[in-house]
This record gives C-alpha cells, sequence and structure tokens, in this order.
C-alpha cells in the first residue's frame, strides 16, 4: 500500500513537469556546422570523441592513421569485415566523405586510458616481448615492430597503433582473423599472421600489448623504418 | 480400391498435362519485335543502366560491377544475381535478340523462365530501342569470371512449374503503351518509373504469392528480409508526394534530401544507384508522374491500447536521447549555415506511418542520408539497438506517434517484435 501511495505520488510529480514549455533558447540552438557534429553518428558506439566504448568491443577511433580508418570503412562497407550496423550505417556514404571522417578521427590528439595489468608470468611475457620485437624467422612471422613502428604506435598513413586497446579487442581482433571474419585488402597479412600464432602466444602478445603505457610520443611513425617483411594490401590507404 | 487409384493415376496425369501446357506456353511465348535500326548509342546505355540500377542488383558487396553474386532475400528464400558481363559465365555471346527476350519476356538464353525476383512485370514495359541500348553497352563493358550461384530457393518456388504458374497470374508482356489522355512528361516519367527505373519492385503491395496488380501499383509492403517497409506512394500521409512542390520532389530524387525528408535504408541506394542519375528533362517527368499518382489511403491498424506510462517513459527516452539533436519539441536543427542538419519528428512521416515498421528501424539500427553531390556531407544518426530494448523502443515510438500534435497510436512491445519477426529473412 505505502508503495503504492509513492507511485500514485511519483507519477502525480512528473506529470506537470512535462507540460513545462522549453526554454526558446535550447529550441533555436543551431548545431555546428562541423565534421566533429557529423561524427556523433559514430562516437554513440565508440565513445565520446571517439576514444573507445568502456566494453572494449567498440575500438578507439581517434589519433589512428587515417589511410587505416578509411580502409576499415570499405572494408566494413565491401565486406570483408562484417558488421551489420556498421556496414549498413555507412553504406549510402561516398567516398570522399567515408576519407573526411577517417582524416577527422586521426586529427584528435587526446589522452590514452591507463594500460591493463598483465596476469601472466614472467617468463611468458618475456617470450611475448621477444615475438613482439623480433617475431619468429622460423616461422615466417615478422615482428610486429616491422610494421606497427619502434613504439608500436603505428605508422603513418595506413599501419595502426597497438598500444592503449584493450586485451577484449585485441584478443577479438586476432581471433576473427583466424577464423575469416575480419579480412583486408589482398594480400592479407595480419590473417596469415594470425593464423600462424598459438592461441598461447595471442594470449600472452595481447596481455603484453594491452599492459603498456603508450610512449611520451603516442603519435604514429611518419614512415616504415625499412621496407616491410611482408606484403600487406591494406597498407596502402 | 481399385477405382480410386485409377482416379488418382488420372488425376496425377491431367495435372502433368496442364504443367506441361503451362510451362510450354509460358516458355514458347513469341514476339517479333525487331532490333532497333537506330545505332547503339554506348553513352545511351550507360544512362539507361542507371536509371535502371542494373548494377544495385547484379553487384556483390564489394564484388566487381554487374557481376552478380549479391543475395537478394525473398519470402519465398534467396536468389543470387547472374553475372551481366560478357563473361562465358555472363553474358558472353548473348546477342540483342537474346537480351531482348531475357528483359520483355523474362526468359534467359537457354530457354528457362527467369524468377520474378528479376522485374520482369517492369523490364518487359522497355523499348526494344532501349532494350538494344542497353545490350550494347553491357555487352561493351570488361568480362569478369563469376560463375553463378545456385538460387536457394524453397520448394516448390524452385522450379520452373512454380514460375510459370506465377507469369500465368501476373506477367502480361507488352512494351509501355502510353496514354493519349497524358502529355509528354507524364508519360515519359510512367514509362521510366513503371519500366526500367521498377519502383513497383518495392513500393507495389504484394500478395502471398509476390504478385502486384501491375507495374503502377505503390500500395506498398513490407520488405522482407530488408527489415523496412516500402511505403504506399498513394497516399500523402504515407510517403505520396502529391502535395510536393516539384522543386521539392526533383531535389529530394537527386540528392535523397529536401527540406529535412531524407531517403532511409533502401530508397538511400536507389538514389545514389538510380534517380541521382536522371538528366533534367527525365527528373522532371518523373516528378511529374508521381505527383500525379491517384490518392488512395491506407488502411490503418488500431493502435496499442493507449498507456500513460508507457508514453511517459517515451518521453522520458526521448529527452535523454533524442531532444539534443531533434529537439525538446521535435522541431529539428538545422546547422550555422542554415542547412537542415536534423530533421523535425514534428510533422514526420516517417514516426506517423500506419506502420511503425521504418520508426523502429531508423531508431534502432540509425542511419545517414545518401551522400549525393548535392548534399556531400549528410549529418547522421547513431543506432540505438545496445541502448534500448523491445519495451523501450515500444515507449519511445508511442511518444512519438502521440506528442507534437500526432494522433498516429501507439504501438506495444508485441507490436515491436511482431515487425522485426516479419522483417527478418525466412
Amino acid at each position: 500500500m505505502r508503495a503504492w501511495l509513492l507511485a500514485l505520488a511519483l507519477t502525480a510529480a512528473q506529470a506537470p513537469a512535462q507540460a513545462q514549455p522549453v526554454p526558446d533558447t535550447l529550441a533555436q540552438r543551431e548545431v555546428p556546422n562541423t565534421l566533429a557534429q557529423r561524427a556523433l553518428a559514430c562516437t554513440g558506439c565508440h565513445g565520446k570523441e571517439g576514444r573507445a566504448a568502456p566494453d572494449g568491443y567498440y575500438p578507439r577511433l581517434a589519433g589512428k592513421p587515417a589511410g587505416y580508418l578509411y580502409n576499415q570503412l570499405l572494408n566494413f562497407r565491401d565486406g570483408r569485415r562484417d558488421y551489420g550496423l556498421m556496414s549498413e550505417l555507412i553504406a549510402p556514404l561516398s567516398d570522399a566523405y567515408l576519407q573526411e571522417l577517417a582524416g577527422h578521427f586521426a586529427s584528435l590528439d587526446l589522452p590514452y586510458p591507463p594500460p591493463q595489468k598483465p596476469t601472466l608470468p614472467a617468463a611468458e611475457l618475456a617470450r611475448a616481448e621477444r615475438l613482439v620485437r623480433h617475431g619468429d624467422t622460423a616461422r615466417r612471422l615478422p615482428a610486429c615492430t616491422a610494421c606497427h613502428g619502434e613504439r608500436l604506435t603505428g605508422t603513418q598513413p595506413a599501419v595502426p597503433g597497438l598500444l592503449g586497446l584493450s586485451r577484449d579487442y585485441l584478443n577479438g581482433q586476432l581471433g576473427a582473423w583466424r577464423s575469416g571474419q575480419r579480412r583486408a585488402q589482398a594480400p592479407d597479412c595480419m590473417a596469415q599472421i594470425a593464423k600462424a600464432l598459438t592461441e598461447t602466444e595471442i594470449n600472452a602478445v595481447t596481455q603484453l600489448l594491452a599492459g603498456q603505457a603508450l610512449p611520451a610520443d603516442p603519435h604514429p611513425a611518419t614512415a616504415l623504418p625499412a621496407p616491410p617483411p611482408v606484403r600487406c594490401g591494406g597498407m596502402k590507404p | 480400391m481399385r477405382r480410386l487409384l485409377i482416379g488418382l493415376v488420372l488425376l496425377a496425369t491431367v495435372c502433368a498435362v496442364a504443367g506441361a501446357a503451362l510451362l510450354a506456353w509460358q516458355r514458347n511465348l513469341s514476339d517479333a519485335t525487331p532490333e532497333s535500326t537506330a545505332p547503339v548509342s554506348l553513352e545511351r546505355g550507360a544512362y539507361l543502366a542507371a536509371v535502371g540500377n542494373c548494377a544495385g542488383c547484379h553487384t556483390a558487396r564489394g564484388g566487381e560491377r554487374l557481376a552478380g553474386g549479391r543475395a537478394i532475400p525473398t519470402p519465398f528464400g534467396t536468389v543470387f544475381s547472374p553475372n551481366l558481363t560478357p563473361d562465358a559465365s555472363g553474358l558472353a555471346g548473348w546477342t540483342a535478340d537474346d537480351f531482348w527476350r531475357a528483359l520483355h519476356l523474362g526468359q534467359s538464353r537457354d530457354g528457362r523462365l527467369l524468377v520474378p525476383a528479376h522485374p520482369i512485370t517492369n523490364t518487359t514495359l522497355v523499348t526494344r530501342e532501349d532494350a538494344d541500348a542497353l545490350h550494347g553497352w553491357l555487352q561493351a563493358q570488361p568480362p569478369v569470371a563469376a560463375p553463378r550461384r545456385t538460387h536457394e530457393l524453397r520448394w516448390p518456388y524452385d522450379n520452373q512449374l512454380a514460375i510459370a504458374a506465377w507469369r500465368a497470374l501476373y506477367f502480361k508482356p507488352g512494351i509501355y503503351q502510353p496514354d493519349p489522355a497524358r502529355d509528354a512528361a507524364w508519360n515519359r516519367g510512367a514509362y521510366l518509373s513503371q519500366g526500367l527505373a521498377h519502383c513497383s519492385a518495392c513500393h507495389a503491395g504484394r500478395d502471398a504469392l509476390g504478385g502486384d496488380r501491375g507495374a503502377s501499383d505503390f500500395r506498398g509492403g513490407l520488405l522482407v528480409g530488408l527489415g523496412w517497409l516500402a511505403p504506399s506512394l498513394h497516399d500523402p500521409a504515407e510517403a505520396g508526394v502529391q502535395r510536393w512542390p516539384d522543386a521539392m520532389l526533383q531535389q529530394w530524387l537527386r540528392d535523397g534530401h529536401a527540406q529535412g525528408h531524407t531517403a532511409q535504408g533502401p530508397m538511400a541506394e536507389v538514389v545514389l544507384g538510380s534517380t541521382a542519375a536522371l538528366n533534367s528533362a527525365d527528373l522532371a517527368a518523373v516528378s511529374t508522374y508521381l505527383r500525379a499518382l491517384p490518392e488512395n489511403a491506407v488502411a490503418r491498424p488500431e493502435g496499442a491500447r493507449p498507456d500513460p506510462r508507457r508514453r511517459e517513459r517515451g518521453a522520458g527516452l526521448y529527452r535523454e536521447h533524442c531532444a539534443a539533436c531533434h529537439g525538446e519539441r521535435g522541431e529539428g536543427r538545422r546547422d550555422a549555415s542554415g542547412a537542415n542538419a536534423y530533421p523535425a519528428l514534428a510533422g514526420s512521416r516517417i514516426v506517423t506511418q500506419a506502420s511503425a515498421a521504418n520508426l523502429i528501424r531508423v531508431i534502432e539500427r540509425g542511419g545517414f542520408a545518401p551522400a549525393t553531390p548535392g548534399h556531400p556531407q549528410p549529418y547522421g544518426m547513431p543506432p540505438f539497438a545496445g541502448m534500448l530494448g523491445a519495451d523501450d523502443l515500444a515507449a519511445l515510438a508511442s511518444h512519438l506517434r502521440e506528442s507534437f500534435g500526432h494522433r498516429a497510436g501507439e504501438i506495444d512491445t508485441v507490436e515491436v517484435l511482431r515487425l522485426r519477426a516479419a522483417a527478418a529473412a525466412h
């Protein structure tokens, strides 16, 4: 009975609030004619200013190389990556507009989230570190740093950084590459690499990467240090 | 017992003979229209292919243009579009007569009847001259090897007899016959809209067998598998444009956007693939025709039982998620250049249409207007699917349909679930 009365009282209290007129200043406000305003359609999922959603599923967009972001938009649109909401949303947009949106997120220079503390023993992390820095020539696995940069912050114009991303996201992407759910323009070098890695290695590498803080200069390197060790269709924007 | 057996055998024989006769009739439709004598213009063929948006269905997502392979969901299963490029796996070696039979009679070169997902009731209206121009242009495209995928249709829709029966019911070959009571612009608009542009492929009201009432039937209906409703073009309260100014409709067809009205979903694809390409005379003709379509109000189902608490919840959701862009009173927002950035929801037809299918769809999955040369940087709406459940969607839709002066009726959760199920592929 008390709950009933409370509910009634609450309903009664809310009813007049709805009838209040809206202040005209708000009603007449104009939105800024900017790409940031247009990108609000993206940040609903990708987090404020494209800093990533807290769930680790929708990745950060801010500060990634424009060529990489643009390639991903094309991959979603053309079916090499598969996520219905994303593909449908961008389906009616032109290449030029997708490039502008990619450029907008690439230009954002925003702080990164703190690293996630790894839980693996130091020996396994050291093995992961060797893989990341040197690869494994016997298994024709290139070092991550060969393309993603010495600082692992990516390389202009089209190779993304590997730091500041959640473990779940990194595992999800490598898993999707192994299963063929995520693809890039041919030749799809990351698919070959993800398939050559063992699950244990993937887990260790993503623990290591997600556990590493961004360096003092978090921006992508301007160019590859040497010609890429593998052929990658997605390297060209 | 013996008499029953004889009876059954007789019945089976009669059915088989009737079926064979039906199939033979449909496969042997003849047409004596001679190849046109006009020189084939590639430019004209390219233009007609754009107006008809051939590439829309005949290109797989991310695939080579016109090489086919796109999966097209229908209530009867999935069909895969064939390769139209002049490769051995496509139309290599097809003569103008072969192509004419396909467009005009809905028959492939090997005699097979085309599945009616190919809009034969529309393409049969195309003139021989236009068909020849299309043929010439297609044959001049680069060949792409792309073996065709077999349709995945459910029994009994997967056989030629079923197609023959469908055709006997709904298909009558014949090129467009001008209406002498109408002027040239109207007739040109009718020829394009009913013919190559195949508006009725989506906007027709289809019966249970997927049949329509002819190429000038635009009563609208749910596009099964696509999750959108093609609204009626005969009802100004749905998507009828009878009361739109001519210039506004032309702008909308060309740019996908006019005065806060945007083309959404499959229609955005149509604007990009077809109507944006119309030359100014044809654009004016199509506008003339569509604005003159007869008016017919669609039946409005009774809404859900009014529920003030549901609407109140919807009002709360609106303030939280929608008002920042669409305005506290659904008045929409302009940007600093004066352009319509976020459409007004007060008076919006997508909000008040008889069916809430498209409203729910837009809230769940967001969207952009098509990016066209006249409207290159549309503002967009994020998907709310992860944020709002079926109860929330019902509440928000009910609020919108009963606010801002609307009296469109409320939506309950069951209706949201029903629309989702109806829109999903079978």
